[in-house]
């Protein structure tokens, strides 16, 4: 009790007192994170809206692999990028293996598809007459889908947050492609993953509060959004 | 314009659904596909409105004796209003303004329309208003609005007072009468109405078992 007493101690006065390495290592979090959620948001937004509105062959499969993924264990991501990226992988000349870049590839690879399969159900979800609602007022195919992600965009926008919360949490992948380096790949969750073996609980402490307080905040931004969104539909 | 319906046959699976339906509409004016639940009124408005290919058969626009292309300009120049309106999570004006958007008129412009179409059908008092809280009535109200503010040459209305109360019916009639009396707009409805159709139709086409029989 006592340590997680200091800990909160500890965190005020971190906080307070806006020690520099302290926040260099949240903003360093937020940007791989915050990196990582428009690549995959870039990438997994078209995706989930063709897996919704098109048919093709392989779409079902294309859907359950998307869905499988949304679960993909972080340290197998982390090995899977590591491999790709160390010097003897395929794209070792890179040199980009214990970078934030390589924690961005590893954290958008487990971002992509929460994004791409719950934008695929928002868009889902949309009621069919607006497809033909907005064909029947002269819209083109593209604008029709345009209109369905606009009409999705509460879920849309809950896919994104719950996929940061995700990223923002995650320390398995990047502890192996990012290698922890002080000051250059150092976030915080591989922070207090370091400073509980060498048994500094006030510091790790500390940080864990502080990414709960983040994680508090996205949770409350995804109520607030679903909230919305229901208050309109009702 | 004048919209031309050859031999058209319409089938979902194994089930038909329209069997050899010809009919032509040539003159400004209401014509009212009427017939029992089921005999292919909706299925031919929306084949006649683009939205969907026929199985058989063709649906031609022609203006002065020339066919015109399938493209969106034309449809650009038709709409249909659904039994169901489909409106956009958004406000009365934003839904009002959309298909102007689409076709890049300006906002000034844009403004001016919706106010304009807004009073013609009663519901400028709900322009900021959310489009999803709006009563039945006033959504049929306002499917019939959004397709009008777009000024199209032909307008089909799929079943428009199937399920508003009798104060809203009336309006909507209103509205389609004194679209009838200024002959901009060539009006294609379905109902199932006798009635109502005898009130509004300048043509009544009926409809019994996918064919036009009348």
């Amino acid at each position: 009790m006592d340590s997680i007493t200091q800990g909160f101690i500890q965190a005020v006065h971190l906080i307070i007192h806006l020690n520099p390495e302290l926040f260099g290592i949240i903003l360093l979090s937020l940007k791989v994170s915050g990196l990582a959620l428009v690549i995959a948001t870039a990438l997994g937004l078209p995706l989930g809206a063709l897996l919704g509105l098109r048919r093709f062959p392989g779409r079902d499969l294309a859907i359950s692999v998307s869905n499988t993924f949304m679960g993909l264990p972080p340290v197998v991501v982390g090995l899977f990028v590591y491999l790709l990226l160390s010097r003897k992988g395929p794209l070792g000349f890179l040199g980009l293996l214990y970078s934030p870049s390589a924690m961005i590839i590893a954290q958008t690879i487990l971002a992509l598809p929460i994004v791409a399969s719950l934008c695929r159900s928002a868009i889902v979800n949309v009621d069919p007459v607006i497809r033909q609602a907005s064909r029947s007022l002269g819209a083109t195919p593209q604008q029709e889908t345009l209109t369905v992600i606009i009409e999705a965009r509460y879920g849309i926008l809950s896919a994104v947050i719950a996929a940061f919360g995700r990223v923002m949490a995650e320390v398995g992948s990047i502890l192996i492609v990012g290698g922890n380096i002080a000051g250059y790949t150092r976030v915080m969750t591989t922070t207090i993953a370091l400073e509980t073996d060498k048994g500094n609980f006030e510091l790790a402490l500390a940080l864990g509060i502080i990414l709960l307080t983040i994680s508090f905040i996205i949770n409350a931004l995804l109520h607030m959004v679903q909230k919305k969104g229901m208050v309109r539909t009702a | 314009m004048k919209l031309i319906v050859s031999h058209i046959v319409k089938l979902y699976g194994d089930r038909t659904i329209l069997k050899d339906c010809t009919c032509s509409f040539d003159k400004q004016g209401t014509y009212v596909l009427m017939g029992p639940n089921g005999c292919g009124k909706s299925t031919l408005l929306r084949l006649c409105a683009l939205l969907e290919d026929p199985t058989a058969g063709t649906i031609a626009y022609k203006e002065n004796g020339t066919p015109l292309p399938p493209d969106t300009e034309l449809k650009r120049r038709i709409t249909l209003v659904l039994p169901r309106i489909g409106v956009f999570n958004t406000t009365v004006f934003r839904n009002m303004a959309y298909g102007l958007k689409l076709r890049n008129v300006p906002h000034a412009k844009i403004e001016q329309k919706v106010n304009e179409t807004l009073a013609f059908v009663g519901l400028t008092h709900k322009k900021d208003q959310h489009a999803l809280t709006l009563s039945s009535g006033e959504t049929q109200r306002l499917g019939i609005a959004r397709a009008l503010v777009i000024d199209p040459e032909v307008l089909f209305l799929d079943e428009p007072t199937a399920s508003i109360d009798q104060e809203n019916t009336e309006i909507v009639e209103s509205i389609i009468g004194t679209m009838k009396r200024e002959a901009r707009t060539m009006v294609i409805m379905t109902t199932h109405d006798r009635d109502q159709a005898e009130r509004l139709a300048d043509r009544v086409i009926r409809m019994k078992g996918g064919r036009i029989v009348e």
